[in-house]
């Protein structure tokens, strides 16, 4: 079970340059809006044509420009999750799923696969209701049951909760999650959403105007994005640029101080990051003075921002976010990070 | 009293609909894919039967289907000639009433989710099926709408109609020609008659058009 995707494709000035492979289990495209993730998506199922490139799937060729072949999305056997689930309004549920189960010829087999995706995806006593008469879960369900009912042997999901409620965003995530464990086989999905790409998945590609940046295990990623754009991409609010010293320690001048690194720090090195959550009045190491600014409440949280003393003064402030119990009485006048929360930020 | 206007009125809005319906449908279908500049001037010619006066229509049917043309006398040797005959009547209302079902059509083509379109075909649907089954009932609003303008405008069509089959009575005669035709000849109690069926006629088609939106809105509700 694998994916080769290896494609370009010109849209006016923007160009899609990506190339990866994808195993088992599910992968993530994070980017922001407009960065190519969905282009990416629909080259793979066969609704857009890349200008140039490859995609294989399981050892067979879907899209190669050389060879001049284009196999039809009928073909593909790949499913394609769309944000607006794309179910067919003039049509029932059972008809939809139907739908997905338009390859198959008897139809006992039909009837019988129905009822038990009917079964799987809880839509039992659903059946002869309109999409427009579903709450979003349902509608979701829906689409999934009629693309898996289809049998693909890789699932594309484009921004599979964007449609939803905040509050059923959460409970559907686990539940998809779930039924993704269950399906077995390569999933893709996009999301400009860090936290869905952290829930979902065990692999992150980070993509950023057309370009695939990296790919890492989702855990390495947000512990070291290696990135500007990927550190902003993982929610990283303090990104600043910096220059290397020696083996271990880095050089701030928008803020006029140095600071060690756990990291051993590389050359070309061009910025660091730090997030927001890691200052701490107690921390021992890289502690400097700072003023405060201003600061803003959130329902469990404060965002706190606050200058280093010797920081330069048309560069943006510092944020440091902390839980509303644990800040402090007054403003202290120091403020420390460890070296290990330092991320090492490269072109 | 002679019916015959009412009938051949009729036939002729009813063929020539239902031409217009699959033409129409046909060619707003194919121009919502081609390229743009293509569209556009394919554009300006697929409408320009709406813009320009009935009688310059009549026209050019005239000059293609003349029997001295090229066009018309090839025909004539099969024995079809569209001048002065009422099935001459089904293409001048055609013409004329073909911009109203491809633009609408059109219309509710681009406006079309084609995500949906997009859904079927990684489901393995055929496109033929898509068309029908998905494309085709979610713009069903549009293409209906179209479909009534179309009729309506073809039952009504005078100016193309006089100048390709003229007006002989029992023969080419419609309702809007031989309302002209009886108050020309001060025939005034005739000319309100058949002013009368008319209104009749196209007070029907519409209450029904209202009567298929209003069960359609219901039907989207429950």
């Amino acid at each position: 079970m694998s994916l080769l995707v290896d494609i370009r494709k010109q849209l006016g000035t923007f160009r899609l340059d990506v190339s990866f492979t994808a195993e088992n289990g599910v992968t993530t495209l994070l980017g922001a809006s407009g960065c190519g993730k969905s282009m990416t998506l629909k080259c793979i199922a066969g609704i857009e044509k890349p200008d140039e490139g490859r995609i294989v799937l399981d050892g067979e060729v879907l899209f190669d420009s050389e060879k001049k072949i284009n196999l039809p999305p009928q073909k593909r056997r790949v499913g394609y999750l769309f944000q607006n689930y794309a179910l067919f309004p003039n049509m029932t549920v059972r008809q939809n799923i139907l739908c997905g189960l338009c390859r198959e010829k008897d139809r006992a087999v039909r009837e019988k696969r129905l009822r038990e995706m009917l079964k799987l995806m809880q839509l039992e006593g659903l059946e002869n209701h309109k999409p427009a008469q579903l709450s979003g879960g349902q509608q979701q369900r829906t689409a999934l049951a009629r693309i898996v009912v289809s049998e693909p042997r890789v699932l594309l999901l484009d921004e599979p909760f964007s449609a939803l409620d905040g509050h059923l965003r959460d409970s559907l995530k686990i539940e998809l999650r779930d039924l993704l464990d269950r399906f077995g086989r390569e999933v893709l999905m996009v999301t400009h959403d860090r936290n869905e790409a952290y829930n979902m998945s065990a692999r992150i590609a980070v993509m950023d105007e057309g370009r695939l940046l990296t790919v890492k295990p989702s855990k390495a990623l947000f512990a070291d994005p290696g990135t500007v754009q990927a550190a902003v991409l993982t929610g990283c609010k303090n990104i600043v640029p910096a220059r290397r010293v020696s083996d271990f320690e880095v050089e701030i001048p928008d803020w006029g101080l140095r600071m060690e690194t756990k990291q051993r720090v590389g050359e070309g090195l061009c910025a660091v990051g730090i997030r927001a959550h890691y200052f701490s009045p107690a921390a021992p190491q890289n502690r400097f003075p700072v003023r405060y600014v201003e600061e803003m409440e959130e329902p469990f949280e404060v965002i706190i921002q606050f200058r280093y003393s010797g920081q330069y003064p048309d560069t943006s402030p510092v944020w440091w976010r902390i839980p509303k119990e644990k800040k402090p009485q007054t403003f202290p006048t120091e403020l420390g990070i460890a070296p290990a929360n330092i991320l090492l930020l490269y072109k | 009293m002679d019916w015959y206007p009412l009938i051949n009125s009729l036939r002729i809005a009813a063929i020539s609909c239902v031409l217009v319906f699959f033409t129409g449908i046909f060619f707003a279908y194919y121009a919502a894919k081609l390229p743009r500049a293509v569209k556009g001037v394919l554009d300006v010619f697929l409408t320009l039967p709406m813009v320009l006066p009935p009688t310059v229509c009549g026209y050019f049917l005239l000059v293609i289907f003349g029997v001295k043309r090229p066009l018309g006398a090839f025909l004539a040797q099969y024995g079809v000639k569209f001048v002065m005959t009422w099935y001459g009547g089904i293409l001048a209302a055609a013409v004329v009433a073909f911009p109203l079902m491809y633009r609408t059509a059109r219309g509710a083509f681009e406006a079309f989710d084609k995500n949906l379109a997009y859904a079927g075909q990684t489901l393995g649907l055929s496109d033929t099926y898509i068309f029908w089954r998905v494309r085709m009932p979610a713009c069903r609003q549009g293409i209906l709408a179209g479909t009534v303008l179309a009729f309506a405008r073809a039952l009504g069509e005078y100016g193309a109609t006089s100048m390709l089959i003229g007006y002989t009575p029992g023969k080419t005669a419609t309702i809007s020609t031989t309302v002209y035709q009886l108050w020309r000849t001060n025939d005034e109690a005739g000319a309100f008659f058949w002013v009368m069926v008319n209104l009749a006629i196209s007070t029907v088609v519409l209450l029904t058009v209202n009567m298929l939106e209003a069960r359609q809105k219901k039907a989207v509700k429950a």
